[in-house]
């Protein structure tokens, strides 16, 4: 646990750091997005990682997050640090109502369910105009402020998206390391074997569902009050991939993965973009190359390649 | 201990189990024995609350257990040895067990009480302090079966069902993990709800005995007198060649 803490340190000494060393303040504004995105792969590993639950409709939870933060002050007039807990108390509480019926599929079914209920939250995003102003999105939403400090340039706001997503790594190696952890993956590898020792399989899915929601809720207020202003465009389906994607090429069941991926994914398309029109392809190759090279993603991907490379090199050596 | 009366359990429409009642006194080893198919499992399964029963009683030290979840019926001080283990196979060996006593964390119980019985364990399986930092899926067929029954014990049930111990296991492993059962029942008083197709090893081990056919008890009785009659002998035990 030691070891744990030093390593957890370290990483929030680096996250410090970074915004030093790129003066640049759009690369500032990417490296905030990895905040957010960060927060919403940790999010969903949770409850794919850990308890083996799919989920197709997580982009959902983060724009009813967003939205929820964002009628909320703009048209309530609400102090977003209340609107913020408000959206992610409701959020929660939809989750865990809409866990108990979807939790019960498994598999294919289960991706399905979540899948139609992302894509419903979508459709209520578009459709309900006089609420959330439809497909033209919602404008004029406040930045969050403690005192007299505003929270209202690209710098402050990465400061402020990491401190949300630092509390969110250490809660989720809270989580990894304690008997609830155990269950969970206990849950992932023999739901059978882990009621009959005593897990309440079903409660607990449903319970890590809306715990998952919650974040992504949260990750949703952050991303309205940074932005200011919200469109559906941001919460279909296509993000909901997205972020699964995340997950798996970071590594399932990890406490870092999900933010190697949330970086690798936030960065990629940023840094091709100097490919022109082949940066779609060499995306496409890149993510293709690591599932069939790494497929314990990046965080274990590494020492893998590193001792596939040596067996090479002695031989014989046995794995 | 434990009275099963008249218990009917469906999968879907099929009826798996017809009527079936069956008693456990406390610290006694009673085998339940028949063919695949013959509802064995599905028994099982029903006592502890993951198929419940559509019809009948099932009583543990007199209180109701049929309509409960599996969970309450594990605090009660009912463990069961899954088929086929079902150890969690990519976590360690020290996790398994510390999951088994998952229940007891929750209730409030000092970690130390809960050390203990992993020692207690460990006495008993000492394979498995040698690995306890060792993934469970790495272990061999018979150091799964011994960590499955561990992880059992650390509920610490009253009663534990096991559910085919003996599969796929070689003669001299069964043979170890029967005497560790014989052993848990002359140290702690465990009550044993004995699953088996390897009939001759668990009537040898059991007090008593019911045989189970498609569904139904259809013989009962002391275990040296199943093992002796000749409907069992012919059916279960393979028949001697004179």
């Amino acid at each position: 646990m030691k070891r744990e803490l030093l390593k957890f340190l370290a990483f929030a000494l680096f996250v410090c750091l970074v915004p030093l060393a790129c003066r640049g303040g759009y690369l500032i504004n990417v490296l905030l997005f990895v905040g957010i995105n960060t927060m919403l792969a940790i999010a969903l590993n949770l409850l794919l990682g850990y308890a083996g639950q799919i989920s197709l409709g997580h982009a959902g939870f983060f724009g009813l997050g967003a939205y929820l933060s964002g009628i909320l002050t703009v048209t309530y007039g609400w102090n977003p640090w209340l609107a913020m807990p408000a959206a992610a108390a409701l959020v929660g509480c939809l989750a865990g109502l809409l866990g108990f019926p979807i939790l019960k599929l498994r598999g294919h079914y289960l991706a399905m369910a979540t899948l139609g209920m992302g894509i419903i939250i979508y459709i209520v995003f578009n459709e309900t105009i006089e609420l959330t102003g439809g497909p033209s999105g919602l404008s004029g939403i406040a930045n969050l402020s403690i005192g007299s400090l505003t929270f209202d340039s690209d710098c402050k706001n990465y400061y402020l998206v990491w401190f949300f997503a630092l509390v969110t790594v250490l809660f989720s190696l809270n989580v990894a390391n304690s008997r609830i952890g155990r269950a969970l993956k206990a849950i992932n590898d023999s739901e059978v074997a882990a009621r009959v020792v005593g897990v309440n399989a079903r409660l607990l899915k449903v319970q890590i569902f809306a715990l998952s929601a919650i974040i992504c809720s949260l990750a949703g207020s952050l991303y309205a009050h940074c932005m200011t202003f919200i469109s559906p465009a941001s919460f279909g389906f296509n993000f909901s991939v997205e972020l699964l994607t995340m997950v798996v090429i970071g590594g399932l069941g990890s406490v870092y993965g999900p933010f190697l991926g949330a970086a690798l994914l936030t960065l990629l398309p940023e840094i091709l973009r100097g490919a022109n029109d082949y940066d779609i392809v060499i995306y496409g190759a890149l993510l293709v190359l690591m599932v069939m090279f790494m497929p314990g993603g990046l965080v274990r991907g590494f020492p893998e390649l590193r001792r596939r490379l040596a067996k090479r090199k002695g031989g014989v050596e046995h794995a | 201990m434990l009275r099963v009366e008249n218990v009917n359990t469906y999968y879907g429409k099929v009826r798996a189990l017809k009527d079936v009642s069956l008693h456990l006194g406390e610290g006694e080893i009673v085998a339940l024995i028949g063919a695949n198919g013959a509802g064995k499992t599905t028994m099982l399964n029903t006592i502890c609350g993951v198929t419940p029963a559509a019809a009948g009683e099932i009583l543990f030290r007199g209180e109701p257990v049929c309509a409960l979840l599996p969970d309450r019926i594990v605090k009660l001080g009912i463990s069961q040895v899954p088929e086929g283990r079902q150890v969690f196979k990519p976590l360690s060996v020290e996790d398994n067990l510390e999951l088994g006593a998952y229940l007891r964390y929750r209730g409030g119980e000092g970690k130390k009480a809960i050390h203990n019985d992993m020692k207690q364990v460990f006495t008993l399986f000492p394979r498995l302090e040698e690995r306890r930092e060792q993934l469970a899926g790495t272990m061999s067929g018979g150091e799964q079966q011994m960590l499955a029954i561990g992880r059992a014990m650390m509920a610490k049930p009253k009663l534990l069902l096991l559910d085919e111990p003996s599969m796929g296991l070689a003669p001299l492993v069964v043979q170890e993990i029967f005497r560790v059962l014989e052993r848990l029942r002359g140290e702690t008083g465990m009550t044993i709800l004995l699953v088996e197709q390897n009939a001759k090893a668990a009537l040898k081990l059991a007090d008593r005995g019911y045989v189970l056919e498609t569904g139904k008890v259809v013989l009962e009785g002391p275990a040296d007198e199943l093992i002796e009659n000749a409907v069992v002998k012919s059916a279960y035990l393979g028949k001697s060649k004179n």
